[in-house]
């Protein structure tokens, strides 16, 4: 997919946010920084933990306020910086302006409301729709997301859709308003195969239609290569590499993203050739460690990894990665073959 | 933090490769520690629940040394001293109406209250444990059954069975003991029911049952673990409740009889008394409040620690 | 639905049956009868005795002619009184009793919902420390030991509340007070506990993220959802007013049903005892009745499944 050229619509920069907990501050998002570009979509990569959902979370600002604590960076949507608004003009970014899916269809709608009445909440909250507007818009809504009897299916509560059905019915959620954002934590990872190539078709199909930008946050490089334009790797609660899909998958520069690709199957790839597991398991957010994230697991690790944060180095107008192996002093590291392979 | 503002002087030396086994990377850092092992470590910190479980001690040991630590004893009937305002120098909790020492009289009711408490915990750990947890393993008819049973004897106010039990036997601990018995379990007998029939659907389970473990050690190993922390923290709440219960029927009459003493007989008598001698109300209800408060207390703790879920 | 409500029905009529039966037969193993109770009687007026009590017939004709009696209504006769209907007793008692609880439940379901709301949405906080220590202090006092506190305190030595009796709405205030502490107790602590569960599902971040003002989350998703547990701890609460309401009555002495049970435990006065017992049987398997099909009506999961395991 090629990318879109266009101004920023979202910019985070250097975002850093914590949690106050009872085993201590747990860092979550460590210094995160991308944007988002009018009518792209860019997926945001990590393992569970990674502090990918909380940093999208954060665009929102939608974390417990009780014990979240932001440590510094901006969010910055039409000028302004959503981390400094007040809760009241947040009100007005979420829905018409931003608006986000959740990863498990099955919790994230309300068990005790007819499903109608969820979607028209948002309508009547932002659009100021009568009950009789807001009605016909919320079947629309649903006719939209590829939900048959849609007249009927709003007097209906959520354990009576399946799974699938269930997502889609929160995407015509966050689609009420006609948001310019549209932020998809995971939409696809709690269901079925053929259910999530359905509802990734429908993320992209809607893209075309309304225009919007989508930052899809994901842990699967396979939904990525056919959704997004551009990727974010994360890792440790830092973006330790960016670049185009195509960059990405084909001419990584960082030993993570290689560790990611490896261990996804493809298809067309050489059955005799197995796949590869990253050994060991992410940082320990309470106490992350003072230099690279990924030194630890990392099989090219040296002494200065352990040490220093990488800085970024820049491979294209969007390629950039944070790693020493590109230092000039640094060996000269191949990349493997199953990755080069691929190409 | 960033390496951006902070000059770093690079040497050939820190491009050195860090040569690490495989095993490394998967070293897990600390050593392992177990649920309960973990839990320990939690409750500790909770400062309120540690002091509750002191003061729970505290009573426990008073409760047994506390007459003996005075010259008196418990139904000594000496009328040339009643009514004796507490003093540290005499008695330290004052007398009765007979000249009977309050302070020893309270920590023999403050048994009372202990042996309801333990035969509280007994019940619930061994008869609703396993009515429950057979009642859920073995599911289908035999679950039928026996919930059929509990619903009924859930239906019956259990104030009506211990009405019922003091008049056709005397009142008096026999009755208090067969009343609590009666009715004590069947909450915790359908807690752990509930628990065990969703257990039977986790995976572990399966996964146990499949590879051929047989029921006995499916429930000792698998299923008694897995709901028995949930038992202890209900027992925190069940205990009160029971001690409260007990002091209840005393207070209305139907409880302990003199010249035995419990807290609720105590604050019974202390409450007829209270306009002229508050001290005969307030010590013995003192006690009864923080030993119903420390349990609360060291429950909530308790659930906390066992139950970080329930935790943010 | 219909079905289930039929089925639980059923189940509470069994119940009711067994414990009548149960109770009866036990009322006989007493010690203790009408004409013990009564001075010296010659044998003719111990004979018309016998016959007002059906004492002269088999034990199995005194059951079902108590039975019988039970479906008209007909509880017997007190062996006090005068041997007045143990049901037109009841019935001049209960008001007061009925008055005294729901007076109770309404003051503390209020002050309980007020603040376990406070507390969840404003967690960790000072209000929140404050509303648990009120709410540990009003389930671990209980109600015969804050009774004749209460009773000394804001009525002897304040003087704002008359200590006994129940002449008008005004001595009515400190004994629903007293009774209001625990069920407000017991609300707030649950309340806390359920809010804090369902701020946390995903559906009230959907709702945050709809851009609700955090007061609309509050009103339509969280305090719905949080009340429907609050069904549940229904039949415990009644209990504890039940026996709160013995106690109440007993140290002020209120004319209403629990002092009159309490008297008559001591009188031996066995149909009264077997009425009241009745009458809170009927009031427990009800209430445990209404909370399962409340429970059904408001959450549409349980409805459309028809059982609630």
């Amino acid at each position: 997919m090629a990318t879109v050229n266009g101004e920023a619509i979202l910019s985070v920069d250097d975002l850093r946010i914590s949690f106050s907990t009872y085993a201590g501050e747990v860092q979550a998002v460590r210094g995160a920084t991308f944007d988002l570009r009018r009518g792209e979509t860019l997926a945001i990569v990590g393992e569970s933990g990674s502090g990918k959902s909380v940093a999208a979370r954060s665009i929102m600002r939608l974390n417990p306020e009780s014990n979240t604590i932001v440590r510094g960076g901006e969010i910055i949507f039409e000028g302004e910086d959503l981390l400094k608004l007040s809760e009241k003009r947040m009100l007005d970014i979420r829905g018409p302006k931003i608006a986000m899916v959740f990863q498990d269809p099955m919790t994230s709608l309300d068990p005790t409301m007819r499903v109608g009445r969820q979607i028209i909440e948002s309508l009547k909250q932002h659009l100021g729709m009568s009950g009789r507007q807001a009605a016909e818009r919320a079947a629309e809504l649903l006719e939209l997301v590829g939900i048959p009897h849609a007249e009927a299916r709003l007097k209906q509560y959520p354990h009576q859709f399946s799974g699938g059905m269930r997502q889609r019915v929160v995407i015509a959620i966050a689609l009420a308003c006609d948001p310019q954002v549209l932020i998809a934590d995971e939409p696809t990872t709690a269901l079925d195969v053929t259910i999530q190539a359905q509802i990734l078709e429908l993320l992209r199909e809607l893209q075309e239609r309304l225009g919007m930008s989508i930052v899809l946050i994901t842990h699967d490089l396979g939904v990525v290569a056919s959704t997004a334009h551009r990727i974010a790797v994360m890792y440790g609660g830092k973006i330790i590499e960016t670049g185009t899909v195509r960059e990405i998958f084909y001419t990584p520069q960082m030993p993570y993203t290689w560790g990611l690709l490896a261990s996804i199957p493809l298809p067309t790839a050489d059955r005799s050739q197995d796949l590869i597991p990253i050994p060991g398991t992410p940082p320990d957010a309470t106490d992350p460690p003072k230099g690279c994230p990924f030194a630890a697991r990392c099989p090219y690790a040296m002494r200065i990894c352990e040490d220093e944060v990488p800085g970024y180095t820049t491979f294209s107008d969007e390629h950039r990665a944070a790693c020493w192996l590109h230092h000039q002093m640094a060996p000269n590291v191949e990349r493997p073959a199953r990755i080069t392979g691929a190409k | 933090m960033d390496t951006s503002n902070r000059q770093i002087t690079f040497t050939p030396d820190l491009f050195e490769p860090v040569h690490r086994s495989a095993e490394d990377a998967e070293k897990i850092r600390g050593a392992p520690v177990g649920f309960w092992g973990d839990a320990w470590r939690r409750l500790k910190r909770n400062r309120l629940a540690v002091a509750a479980g002191c003061v729970i001690i505290l009573i426990i040991a008073l409760a047994f040394v506390g007459p003996w630590l005075t010259p008196y004893t418990p139904s000594e009937q000496v009328l040339e001293r009643q009514y004796k305002t507490p003093s540290l120098s005499g008695f330290w909790f004052g007398t009765d109406e007979f000249g009977r020492s309050m302070f020893d009289r309270v920590w023999v009711g403050t048994r009372v209250s202990l042996y309801i408490a333990a035969l509280v915990t007994v019940m619930d750990m061994c008869v609703g444990m396993a009515y429950g947890a057979l009642s859920g393993y073995y599911g289908g008819r035999v679950d039928n059954v026996m919930q059929r049973i509990v619903e009924i004897l859930v239906g019956i106010p259990i104030l009506i069975v211990a009405v019922l039990t003091m008049l056709i036997l005397k009142p008096g601990i026999l009755s208090l003991t067969i009343a609590i018995g009666l009715t004590g379990w069947t909450s915790s007998a359908r807690l752990i029911r509930g628990q065990v029939l969703r257990l039977k659907e986790q995976e572990f389970f399966l996964a146990s049952r499949s590879l051929g473990a047989n029921t006995f050690r499916l429930i000792s190993k698998h299923l008694i673990p897995n709901v028995f922390y949930i038992l202890i923290i209900t027992l925190m709440y069940t205990v009160p409740t029971a001690v409260f219960f007990e002091a209840f029927l005393s207070f209305i009459g139907l409880g302990i009889q003199p010249p035995a003493a419990s807290l609720g007989a105590l604050i019974n008598d202390g409450a007829a008394q209270m306009r002229f001698y508050p001290y005969m109300l307030i010590f013995p209800a003192a006690v009864l409040v923080t030993i119903t408060i420390s349990f609360r207390l060291l429950g909530d703790g308790l659930r906390d620690a066992l139950d970080p879920r329930m935790r943010q | 639905m219909l079905k289930y409500t039929l089925k639980r029905l059923v189940n509470a009529f069994v119940v009711l049956f067994i414990i009548t039966t149960a109770t009866w037969f036990l009322m006989q193993l007493l010690p203790g009868s009408p004409i013990q109770n009564s001075e010296k009687l010659t044998p003719e007026q111990e004979a018309q005795v016998a016959e007002q009590y059906n004492l002269d017939e088999p034990l199995p004709v005194q059951y079902a002619l108590y039975m019988s009696g039970l479906l008209r209504g007909d509880l017997g006769d007190s062996y006090q009184f005068g041997g007045r209907s143990v049901t037109g007793i009841i019935l001049e008692r209960l008001p007061v009793s009925i008055f005294l609880g729901t007076q109770a439940i309404i003051v503390g379901l209020v002050v309980g919902l007020f603040l376990g709301i406070v507390s969840a949405l404003k967690q960790n906080s000072i209000w929140d420390s404050g509303a648990a220590f009120l709410a540990v202090l009003g389930v671990s006092v209980p109600d015969f030991v804050l009774a004749p506190l209460a009773q000394y305190w804001l009525g002897l030595k304040l003087g704002i509340f008359p200590i006994a009796f129940f002449e008008s709405w005004w001595h009515s205030v400190l004994p629903s007070l007293v009774l209001a502490t625990v069920v407000a107790a017991v609300i707030a602590t649950f309340t806390r506990t359920e809010m804090l569960e369902v701020l946390g599902q995903d559906y009230v971040t959907l709702a945050k993220a709809k851009g609700l003002s955090r007061l609309a989350v509050v009103l339509r998703h969280v305090l719905r959802n949080s009340m429907i547990p609050l069904v549940t701890i229904m039949l415990p609460l009644t209990a504890a007013l039940v026996t709160g309401v013995l106690i109440v009555e007993t140290v002020f002495s209120i004319p209403g049903l629990g002092e009159q049970f309490v008297r008559s435990i001591f009188e031996k006065d066995f149909p009264i005892i077997m009425g009241t017992t009745i009458l809170f049987s009927v009031f427990f398997v009800a209430s445990y009745l209404l909370q399962d099909i409340l429970y059904g009506i408001i959450d549409p999961r349980i409805r459309v499944a028809g059982n609630r395991e």
